[in-house]
């Protein structure tokens, strides 16, 4: 298992100013700390539209390389996106699931079937082109440059730890200013 | 908003003019899980098509994002499904939609509606309630019964994207193929 915060300071390395980056919820709070950007997109508006948002996004900027940190309750709650997507097959698109088998904006309770699910396996199965599962940051670290370097449609599972504690302003994601500047700054882009 | 009373005589609805009107308004994209209401009419020659490009998806609440993330690529979007549909996407229509004004247009079949009946005097409860609805969520609306309203889908989707507000266009019988 790796943690959450280190992972994603690993794939920050690997991000370029030309990306989309859509983190939901415990990883966005922590994405956005570890890398502050105005094309993070973070307002989805409604728990599990991500991935939505980011076929969209994918569709409409083929140039650019549009990257998903969803969350495992998230993804539950949009499967049907995966089968979607893989349809769609955007090789710009590249889905990560953070998956520490809980909802843990919602309290820290379990997903369900926590101990079972297999998101690689719905991505797979869905008809993602490339799929990999990670627990080792070693392996992660190696390995990441060159998944970010896959045509897409590519989905990756974190097996990660919940963080620790965070302080949630919710006004980082939803707000008016986080919206405006990130349409300023895919225009300009 | 629109009200209209008493029932209508008999009209045409033509699949082919409401075509028209989703091309000539730029339409790139049409998002869609299949409606019976427009399915022959509207879906099936669209799919026959390149332009514009039919998404098939899952779940209706996962077009409203698709089409949010359209939007901030300037890229036109219609999401075509059925009442049902845009009952169960109510949470992502009221946070995507509305509380990020996103000009997410959608034209929905009224599944069950009797022709020439004003939706909210349908028999059908599932149709006369999506109007109080969409009037409680500060949602605009139009309803496309005959060839003579198709002319309001043009005006409706440039208007949605010119004040980045949402639009919902009522198609209230089977259009013909």
């Amino acid at each position: 298992m790796m943690k959450r915060d280190d992972c994603l300071r690993v794939l920050a390395r690997h991000v370029t100013d030309l990306d989309i980056v859509l983190p939901v919820y415990s990883a966005a709070f922590a994405w956005i700390d570890i890398r502050p950007h105005p094309l993070n997109y973070l307002s989805h508006g409604a728990m599990g539209l991500a991935s939505s948002h980011a076929l969209g996004l994918a569709l409409g900027r083929p140039d650019k390389r549009v990257i998903v940190l969803d969350g495992d309750g998230s993804l539950l709650m949009n499967l049907g996106s995966l089968v979607t997507i893989a349809a769609e097959a955007p090789p710009n698109l590249y889905h990560f699931v953070c998956q520490n088998g809980t909802y843990e904006a919602n309290g820290g309770h379990p997903i369900p079937g926590r101990d079972r699910v297999d998101f690689a396996g719905f991505a797979r199965s869905a008809g993602y082109r490339t799929v990999r599962e990670f627990s080792n940051l070693t392996i992660f670290e190696q390995q990441i440059g060159a998944l970010l370097s896959e045509t897409g449609p590519v989905f990756a599972d974190l097996k990660i730890v919940s963080g620790g504690p965070q302080e949630r302003d919710y006004t980082r994601l939803h707000g008016p200013r986080v919206r405006q500047a990130f349409r300023e700054a895919l225009a300009a882009s | 908003m629109q009200q209209e009373a008493g029932i209508r005589k008999p009209e045409v609805l033509r699949g082919s003019s409401i075509i028209a009107q989703i091309k000539a308004s730029r339409i790139e994209f049409v998002v869609s899980v299949p409606d019976i209401t427009t399915s022959g009419g509207v879906l099936r020659p669209l799919a026959e098509g390149t332009t514009p490009r039919l998404i098939r998806i899952c779940k209706e609440d996962e077009g409203v994002g698709i089409c949010a993330g359209l939007a901030y690529t300037g890229r036109r979007s219609l999401l075509l499904i059925q009442q049902t549909g845009l009952l169960d996407s109510i949470n992502a229509v009221r946070g995507v939609a509305m509380e990020y004004g996103l000009p997410i247009c959608m034209m929905v079949g009224l599944l069950e509606k009797e022709p020439g009946v004003p939706p909210m005097q349908s028999k059908r409860y599932g149709v006369r309630i999506v109007e109080p609805i969409l009037d409680a969520m500060g949602i605009a609306y139009h309803e496309i019964e005959g060839d003579v309203e198709v002319a309001k889908i043009g005006p409706a989707i440039d208007d949605a994207y010119t004040k980045s507000r949402p639009v919902v266009l009522l198609i209230g019988r089977r259009p013909l193929g």
